[in-house]
């Protein structure tokens, strides 16, 4: 009896040490993924609409030109071309820039005019790489939360392919009611509020006829916020006109439908 | 018949596509208050002169309260009056929209008024310029000394139509107005418009006061004073300056608050170092216990449906804000964070409760759902509690005390409101020292 009770704690005791020492080895790290970023399929003009800026085209055409050149003399590139374009200048730089206008025109009526603008340009010049890396940051930010709220409208891609609108056009369109549409921030946050507008438009973007798609629901009782958010909608885009359209294919956007949608602006 | 199927496929691919209408969804705006300009009121000749008030510079007075009212909410934004181009007579009668749609006003009031027979008549209209039309147009008629509330029911009736809320500035604040050293202060209640105008004292400080709370109906206010050197729970009606202490309990009442319907009263009632909830029918007289638990239950608020009963209670260790059925039962606790919770106020709307919280020696005030989802602090301090909500539900009024120096320097109480967005924080004028406001409801509701 004492020999089997002995060898029972015995063997419990084995059990106990074996599990100890095996189970946390049995544990497995869980695996990091990394977060899956949805890929949009979307369709971008082949030439940007923006007409380059007279500065800007000198710029690319130098590029380009030395660029040919490095290619063509199979030379090492000069210490000018290895510098960014978008390097600030230094102080001294600018200084043998002005001299060499001095030199070329009259230096009484154009030195003021000088002075202003590099100073200007300078100030620009910082304040603009500043503001790029800003936005930079907060666009990785947005993505970020976007992601992760898993709210990424799909209307764009919708529209690319139903419509032939390309994403550009769309983006600058929106970017332009975005400024425009003051948001009643009076309005509750968990109701189901979605003001959709249909417009007809002119060719000049201006606006000949605009409908709100639910207007029965504007005097419908109890709907009292439904309708000052139409309104607000409304308001909107007679601000906008005219609204920033696609040089061409006027058929394709005659007619277009704004969705004004609050919910995430009012819930902060 | 083949062909005939791929024939009517292609069309139907065709038509679809050519009738496909772009959609953009617009889920971002600014958030720049609204531009609106006040057009001052066009005051007509054939007007009556008054002794005691300028008529014609009433016209302006008004536009100016007007004024005020919409910039205070942050929701607005009113234009200087120096940029207006149209005289306010003509704009009365029909706005040139262009010329204030140069000034990038988005909305216009414009108005008359008149006075006759001792009358004040004022009519006043509100236009979306960019729609070129008229929002709506009402007109009042009151005693000439009445004219800052016609200003406050203008503004109500304006941020209703333009926000789709009810407005919240023809309404009173009741206060305790506190002057002297902070170990030797003088507290009376007073009475003030929302916008700090036409103050009025109560009380005369003979006697400690403290939160003072509106009934519904404006006519009553219960507040904590001293009865034979106990705290009592006091009515006091404003029209006939008559008080009385409520109900004959053997021990200390505080915490008073009225039901919604004005009918009941709800608070607490200590004996023994236990305090629990009791309410008083106003009418019968008849008292009724809510809880019975050996902790100290107290601050009591009713939601406007008047079927639960928030407040705050130490049963758990820490106080904590709890949830109740207006009988007693169901009761749950909604709150779990770090720190203590306390007054909890359930908002007009019914949707949040605001309360303040303490944690690492700072004070917060703040909103939750009622059921102790999605909390958010709206302002940190280092004193501030007694939030009290508007009509609405949109902004809370509460106040904040500064530290004081020895002997009591540099002690100050003032009231501040904040909207539930946590926006738009602001010091209300008061003549003295403020603490434990109380928002009525709409006057001229």
């Amino acid at each position: 009896m004492t020999k089997s009770l002995f060898y029972s704690i015995i063997f419990h005791a084995m059990m106990i040490v074996l599990t100890a020492l095996s189970l946390p080895f049995m544990t497995r790290d869980p695996i990091s993924l990394p977060p899956i970023v949805s890929v949009e399929l979307i369709q971008i003009t082949d030439k940007t609409n923006i007409p380059f800026a007279p500065k800007a085209r000198k710029i690319i055409d130098k590029v380009k030109k030395e660029e040919k050149r490095v290619v063509s003399e199979q030379a090492p590139p000069s210490a000018k071309a290895k510098e960014k374009p978008d390097r600030i200048p230094l102080p001294d730089e600018k200084k043998e820039k002005k001299e060499i206008i001095k030199k070329k025109q009259n230096p009484e009526e154009i030195k003021p005019q000088i002075r202003q603008s590099s100073e200007f340009e300078k100030e620009e010049l910082i304040n603009t790489n500043e503001i790029a890396a800003l936005i930079d940051k907060a666009k990785e930010e947005r993505a970020l939360k976007e992601i992760e709220n898993k709210k990424l409208t799909q209307s764009n891609v919708k529209n690319s392919f139903a419509t032939g609108l390309s994403l550009s056009e769309e983006d600058a369109l929106r970017a332009q009611i975005f400024g425009c549409w003051s948001v009643p921030l009076g309005l509750p946050y968990d109701k189901d509020l979605l003001v959709r507008l249909k417009l007809e438009l002119k060719k000049d973007g201006t606006i000949l006829k605009s409908e709100i798609i639910d207007h029965q629901r504007m005097n419908m009782p109890g709907q009292k916020f439904y309708k000052i958010l139409a309104e607000s909608a409304l308001r909107a885009v007679r601000l906008c006109q005219p609204l920033k359209v696609p040089p061409t294919g006027y058929e394709k956007w005659k007619n277009i439908q704004l969705n004004f949608d609050p919910t995430e602006m009012l819930k902060g | 018949m083949k062909k005939i199927i791929i024939l009517l496929f292609t069309f139907f691919v065709v038509s679809s596509h050519a009738n496909a209408l772009i959609k953009v969804d617009i889920t971002r705006g600014n958030l720049d208050p609204l531009p609106i300009a006040v057009s001052p009121l066009h005051v007509e000749k054939t007007s009556e002169n008054l002794e005691n008030l300028d008529i014609k510079k009433l016209g302006i007075n008004i536009s100016s309260i007007i004024e005020k009212n919409f910039k205070s909410t942050g929701l607005f934004n009113p234009l200087k009056r120096e940029a207006f181009v149209q005289k306010p007579d003509i704009a009365h009668l029909k706005p040139r929209f262009e010329d204030w749609r140069l000034i990038k006003a988005q909305a216009l009031v414009t108005g008359k008024l008149s006075v006759k027979n001792n009358k004040l008549k004022v009519e006043f209209r509100l236009w979306d310029l960019t729609a070129s039309k008229e929002m709506i147009a009402l007109s009042f008629t009151t005693t000439p000394t009445n004219w800052r509330r016609v200003a406050h029911i203008i503004s109500d009736k304006i941020y209703e139509r333009l926000t789709g809320e009810e407005g919240y500035f023809d309404t009173r604040i009741i206060y305790v107005a506190e002057s002297g050293p902070k170990n030797q202060r003088v507290k009376k209640l007073a009475i003030m418009d929302q916008d700090g105008a036409k103050t009025k004292y109560l009380t005369l400080g003979n006697e400690l006061v403290l939160t003072p709370r509106f009934n519904p109906s404006n006519q009553m206010v219960t507040y904590l004073s001293y009865f034979r050197n106990l705290p009592r729970v006091y009515l006091l009606d404003i029209e006939t300056g008559k008080q009385e202490v409520v109900g004959n309990f053997p021990g200390m009442t505080f915490a008073p608050r009225f039901s919604p319907d004005g009918k009941k009263i709800i608070m607490s009632f200590a004996k023994d170092g236990n305090s629990d909830i009791f309410t008083m029918d106003l009418e019968t007289r008849k008292v009724e216990r809510i809880t019975e638990h050996s902790s100290i239950d107290t601050s009591p608020s009713y939601s406007p449906d008047g079927k639960y009963i928030c407040f705050n209670s130490d049963r758990s260790g820490l106080q904590q804000i709890y949830v109740m059925k207006s009988d007693g039962s169901n009761v749950k606790r909604i709150t779990f964070g770090n720190g203590i919770y306390g007054t909890p106020v359930w908002s007009p709307r019914g949707d949040l409760i605001a309360f303040t919280k303490v944690r690492k020696g700072k004070f917060y005030i703040g909103v939750m759902r009622s059921d102790g989802t999605g909390e958010r602090l709206l302002t940190e301090n280092f004193y501030q509690e007694a939030p009290s909500w508007s009509p609405n539900g949109r902004v809370l009024v509460f106040y904040r005390e500064t530290k004081s120096g020895a002997q009591g320097k540099g002690f100050s109480a003032k009231l501040w409101s904040i909207d539930i967005t946590g926006y738009n924080e602001r010091k209300i004028k008061t003549e003295t020292d403020a603490s434990d406001p109380s928002w009525s409801s709409l006057l001229s509701k």
